[in-house]
């Protein structure tokens, strides 16, 4: 426990707080890139799940291919990519942005699935367009698992941010890798807590803005987890 | 393709070394996630504090848990068991979810009758309810075997013998042909100890190939 008091003790030194190289400035970044890389997967993985969750038609091919994307150790694809693209952001982008995607992916088509058939029919049926009924039933009614997909896409990537730090970025994992490099284990306790508790404040707005989205697109209690 | 073909031996060992890291893992995930999973699906009260509990694990970033755990439960920051205790909780931080998902999906009507029917909570729980959940329950363990392989990796830049080594040595030797066949070798592992479980599910649940084929 004696690691943890000195964690904190290093937390609250002011010495560690300001500056480029402070607790704040590195936190930022970590948000930063978590920010860029959840947003980047949602422009790959929003449009595809909504094609294939609309038209039915390539669902094998996505659950086979975002599960060997899960397999693939994010340790692995920032090295490959700081080795071909060297030193700066790119690398561990797209680590972040591949591990990213399945989730949201899985969110957007699950979303789409998982509509009473009946529903699209009866849209069918009185005049919506299919891009009517992709915008105006499926999106909202979708809206939650969606959600839910971006949320543990989150939560990953807050939590695997750390690894920019590898080649050369900054981000959390700065101060995470110096104290590994120097064996200073209270400077690489004092950067996950402050990793674990981004990850609740994000996890706390997620909450709201997932019973928000409850709220306005299904007044009826929802059944779904 | 030199590197890899004049260093298939490493590849083999380290590869092996990766299995006797993520097995013991993910078996005990599995099975230490069941009786949380069954008391979160039993007392609906406990649900929401349990799941989260866990699921926040999960934002935990694993390379700092390799080194704050061993000051925990008292082992060497190398100790395959300090890797495995780690997974283990990262692990559990998805199964425990995935264990109350499938218990709360058996129908209560069942487990009612089965109740009627004179089974105790144990023997309901053992012979009724888990097969049920079964289908779900594998599942979330093919999502928890293939996250603890890829993420053992994570555990080479502390120096621990797993296919994570090819990364870190690959990265500081410039040779990308290695770090390459460390992630063919990682998703390699994955989809075979993917394709087993699933073997080991048809075996164990002859009747979840009728649910599927519907």
């Amino acid at each position: 426990m004696n690691l943890f008091a000195q964690a904190i003790a290093w937390l609250t030194d002011p010495a560690n707080q300001g500056g480029p190289d402070g607790i704040w400035t590195r936190s930022l970044e970590h948000v930063w890139y978590t920010v860029i890389a959840v947003v980047l997967a949602c422009l790959v993985a929003i449009p595809l799940g909504y094609l294939v969750g609309h038209t039915g038609r390539g669902r094998g091919l996505v659950v086979v291919s975002s599960g060997a994307a899960r397999a693939l150790p994010s340790l692995g694809v920032v090295t490959v990519a700081g080795l071909i693209l060297g030193i700066g952001l790119t690398a561990p982008m797209i680590a972040l942005i591949l591990l990213a995607i399945p989730s949201i992916l899985a969110g957007a088509y699950a979303g789409l699935e998982a509509i009473d058939r009946q529903t699209i029919d009866a849209a069918r049926a009185v005049g919506m367009s299919e891009w009517q009924i992709l915008t105006r039933v499926e999106m909202p009614l979708g809206l939650p698992l969606l959600l839910g997909g971006v949320r543990s896409a989150v939560l990953q990537v807050v939590a695997t941010a750390t690894l920019a730090a590898y080649v050369g970025s900054g981000g959390l994992g700065r101060p995470m890798f110096l104290g590994l490099k120097t064996q200073d284990y209270a400077q690489m306790l004092a950067a996950s807590l402050v990793v674990v508790v981004l990850a609740l404040v994000l996890e706390g707005a997620f909450e709201l803005i997932e019973r928000l989205a409850q709220r306005r697109f299904a007044p009826v209690p929802s059944t779904s987890t | 393709m030199t590197w890899i073909l004049a260093n298939l031996d490493l590849i083999a060992a380290r590869t092996l070394a990766h299995l006797a890291l993520s097995l013991p893992a993910i078996v005990l995930a599995f099975v230490l996630s069941l009786p949380l999973g069954w008391f979160a699906a039993r007392y609906t009260w406990s649900r929401l504090g349990v799941l989260t509990a866990f699921g926040l694990l999960y934002a935990v970033p694993s390379l700092p848990l390799f080194i704050v755990l061993p000051t925990i439960i008292g082992v060497g920051v190398r100790d395959a068991a300090n890797v495995v205790a780690a997974l283990t909780l990262y692990g559990m931080a998805l199964m425990v979810r995935a264990t109350t998902d499938a218990l709360v999906s058996v129908d209560p009507a069942i487990r009612l009758s089965a109740t009627a029917m004179g089974y105790s909570g144990l023997s309901r729980f053992v012979t009724v309810e888990l097969p049920l959940a079964g289908p779900v329950l594998l599942a979330g363990l093919r999502v928890v075997s293939v996250s603890t392989i890829s993420l053992v990796t994570v555990s080479g830049l502390l120096g621990v013998n797993n296919l994570g080594l090819l990364f870190t040595d690959g990265f500081q030797r410039g040779i990308l042909a290695e770090v390459l066949a460390g992630i063919g070798a990682v998703v390699l592992l994955a989809l075979a100890v993917d394709g087993l479980l699933v073997l080991i599910g048809r075996a164990a649940m002859p009747w979840a190939r009728a649910v599927r084929a519907r």
